[in-house]
């Protein structure tokens, strides 16, 4: 690696329409890092993930990952993407794919992995989020805890360097929710560098190096996890802790 | 001899044409809407019998091509019947006979969406069946079935050209009839299927205007 | 004539080399219309303005221009240009250019009824749209698009017929001919309608069973008229 940071936003603006849902925003990501993203619905923080894989386009502004700049780089952006892994709130499982071929099918479309190279991965990484004894389950036949960690098996399948987590846990009952927070703080333990935007306080607190409150589009406060939650220093973050404290 | 001046000689009896398919087409939606309602209500509430006779009619008249369907009354059965009536009318019974077997199917499918708890509370207001089927099952259902009537439309039309093999005089027979008189081939045939598209256009619009006037507020089905 | 004589002698025999045809014409047809249905449908859907609106435009043309139009254009217009086309292959292009209208609209519509999700996740893991439709987008929607893409099959067949409009004597033309020839026209009629039911009742039940095996456990498989 050259660079210090392996993520850098660089003064990130978007847009739709007339409103602006981005409004300059910039920070800096250290490799095994773990960044939770709080704050109001609504407020962009969804829109800054995806800026950084550019599956949105941003108006203004840069990435970098490892000092490779992804803004405007145009159709090479496919190779960016694999360096960048994403979960979504839906998980959006393939459909037509059992947990194992979804696992492995971008390891052997995209990096060109030979099949049975392929596979052993994809069980590896099923392993890792303990679903290997569903490998041959279709999404439909999944709980919404299990879809989420074949999910993120398939992120991790391509060797992301990052890993964006876009709510993972909101559409999941909390039963559900649990098994995956678990499997995102061993990831997290185990160095994975993560952007998570999330609601789960508790999963915050406990491995977040570093909380940033978002509120309209800008980043209003950013520090350790303990300072945040329990020492805000804007009248903003107070209050939304406040509310958040009242569940 | 320019495109032009042929449009000019022949365009009155192409337009005569265009007069003959719409006949046609007109012909085959009433007669097929006449028929293919009373074979839906018999598919839907008839005996075990009725369902039968409907059942085969439809398999009938849908798994035979138009073209065969065209030869076997034109030269079978109306002949047989002693019925010695111009193509044009063996052509629009046949159209009609075979769009009542597609439209009673489009029919059936609504009358069957419609909920049961319907027809429950009009007889639970004494209404008899008849008379529930009229006031509350058929103006919902005919709504929900404009939308496949979407579909009828421009199959109607198209297979309308198919009469020129039983020598009706529509559009696509007066095409060639020009085609071959005046040995001007493409250009013509290109602007026959011009008004084909034109005609189908047109229709499409006037069953879009006739969807959104009887629209029911809340009734989402819509064509297309 | 003996009824059975005609029937053994004259008929089947007539009928069965008009089957063959009629065959020929189909399956000769059904690739190559599912193919260019695709590509139409994947250009439509995907491409760029102009690759879109000439999509859009094909398809108003080959849907609302009658089938037995395009086979005289074919057939009897080409060669005025200098292009003259066996009656077979004129058939067969016809009925090709048709079918790949009709079946676009199809998978089209089964290509809109997949989750947005699927394609950005797929986008997400680094695959290129082309990737993406390949391995993920076309797999579901070839699926979903059966029971549409099998009615325009059975169209198809039915359709065929208009081949001895130019020519090909078909089983419809094999038909009228025997039918012509010894003034029966009720009883031979009704035997070629007996063989397109047969045709078109079997073809049913195969994709019935095509479907169940291509089935994905949850997956939805309508994709409406």
């Amino acid at each position: 690696m050259t660079s210090e940071y392996i993520l850098r936003i660089v003064d990130l603006h978007k847009n739709f329409g007339d409103r602006e849902v981005l409004h300059g925003i910039s920070f800096n990501v250290k490799k095994g890092e773990t960044i939770v993203f709080i704050g109001p619905s609504g407020t962009g923080k969804s829109t800054l993930l995806r800026c950084i894989n550019q599956l949105t386009e941003p108006d203004k502004g840069h990435v970098f990952i490892d000092d490779d700049e992804v803004t405007g780089c145009g159709y090479r952006i496919s190779e960016y993407r694999q360096r960048i892994g994403m979960v979504f709130q839906n998980f959006n499982l393939f459909d037509h794919l059992t947990a194992v071929q979804n696992v492995e099918i971008a390891p052997i479309r995209v990096r060109k992995m030979k099949p049975a190279e392929a596979r052993k991965k994809a069980m590896e990484e099923l392993r890792r989020v303990g679903m290997q004894d569903w490998a041959d389950h279709y999404p439909s036949e999944l709980s919404g805890g299990q879809a989420q960690r074949v999910s993120i098996a398939r992120s991790l399948a391509m060797d992301p360097e990052v890993i964006l987590f876009d709510e993972p846990t909101s559409a999941l009952d909390p039963e559900l929710t649990r098994e995956v927070l678990e499997v995102m703080k061993d990831l997290a333990r185990s160095g994975m560098t993560m952007l998570v935007v999330t609601h789960e306080m508790g999963f915050a607190r406990s491995v977040a190096t570093e909380v940033v409150f978002m509120e309209g589009g800008q980043i209003v406060e950013q520090g350790p996890p303990a300072e945040i939650m329990k020492n805000p220093k804007h009248p903003r973050t107070r209050e939304f802790i406040g509310k958040i404290a009242e569940h | 001899m320019d495109i032009l001046t042929i449009l000019a000689q022949w365009g009155p009896y192409l337009l005569g044409g265009i007069v003959v398919t719409v006949g046609l087409v007109a012909s085959a939606l009433v007669i097929g809407f006449v028929l293919g309602l009373p074979i839906a209500l018999g598919q839907v509430y008839g005996s075990r019998i009725l369902r039968t006779i409907a059942a085969v009619y439809v398999w009938f008249f849908r798994g035979l091509p138009i073209l065969v369907l065209l030869f076997l009354f034109y030269f079978g059965i109306f002949p047989v019947l002693g019925l010695d009536f111009p193509a044009f009318v063996v052509g629009a019974v046949v159209l009609g006979l075979r769009g009542a077997a597609y439209q009673s199917q489009i029919f059936r499918g609504s009358i069957q969406s419609i909920a049961e708890g319907q027809m429950t509370a009009a007889l639970s207001l004494g209404m008899t069946p008849w008379m529930a089927v009229k006031t509350v099952i058929l103006p919902q259902a005919l709504r929900i079935s404009l939308p496949g009537w979407s579909n009828e439309y421009p199959e109607i039309l198209t297979d309308s050209a198919v009469c020129y093999a039983i020598g009706v005089m529509e559009l696509l027979t007066r095409t060639s009839q020009i085609v071959s008189q005046t040995y001007v081939t493409m250009p013509i045939y290109i602007a026959c299927a011009g008004i084909f598209i034109l005609l189908n256009y047109a229709g499409m619009q006037v069953i879009y205007k006739v969807e959104e006037k009887f629209a029911i507020p809340g009734f989402g089905v819509k064509a297309g | 004539m003996d009824p059975v004589i005609f029937l053994t002698q004259i008929l089947i025999p007539a009928l069965w080399q008009g089957l063959i045809i009629t065959l020929e014409l189909v399956l000769l047809t059904a690739p190559f219309g599912l193919l260019l249905g695709v590509g139409i449908a994947l250009g439509r859907q995907y491409g760029g303005r102009v690759l879109s609106s000439l999509c859009a435009g094909y398809i108003v043309f080959f849907k609302g221009c009658p089938l037995l139009l395009l086979l005289f254009m074919l057939y009897f217009g080409l060669p005025t240009i200098g292009i003259i086309l066996p009656a077979f292959t004129a058939s067969v292009i016809g009925f090709i250019l048709c079918n790949a209208a009709y079946n676009s609209e199809y998978i089209r519509g089964a290509i809109k009824s997949i989750k947005d999700g699927q394609m950005t996740a797929a986008q997400a893991l680094g695959m290129t749209k082309v990737q993406a439709i390949e391995t993920i987008i076309l797999p579901q929607a070839l699926r979903r698009a059966i029971p549409g893409l099998s009615n325009e099959f059975i169209y198809l067949i039915k359709y065929s017929s208009l081949a001895y409009m130019i020519t090909v004597v078909e089983l419809s033309g094999a038909g009228k001919l025997v039918a012509t020839k010894y003034f029966l026209y009720n009883e031979t009629f009704l035997a070629v309608g007996i063989v397109y039911l047969a045709l078109v009742t079997l073809t049913t039940f195969g994709v019935d069973r095509l479907e169940k095996r291509l089935a994905i456990p949850g997956m939805v498989q309508k994709s409406g008229r």
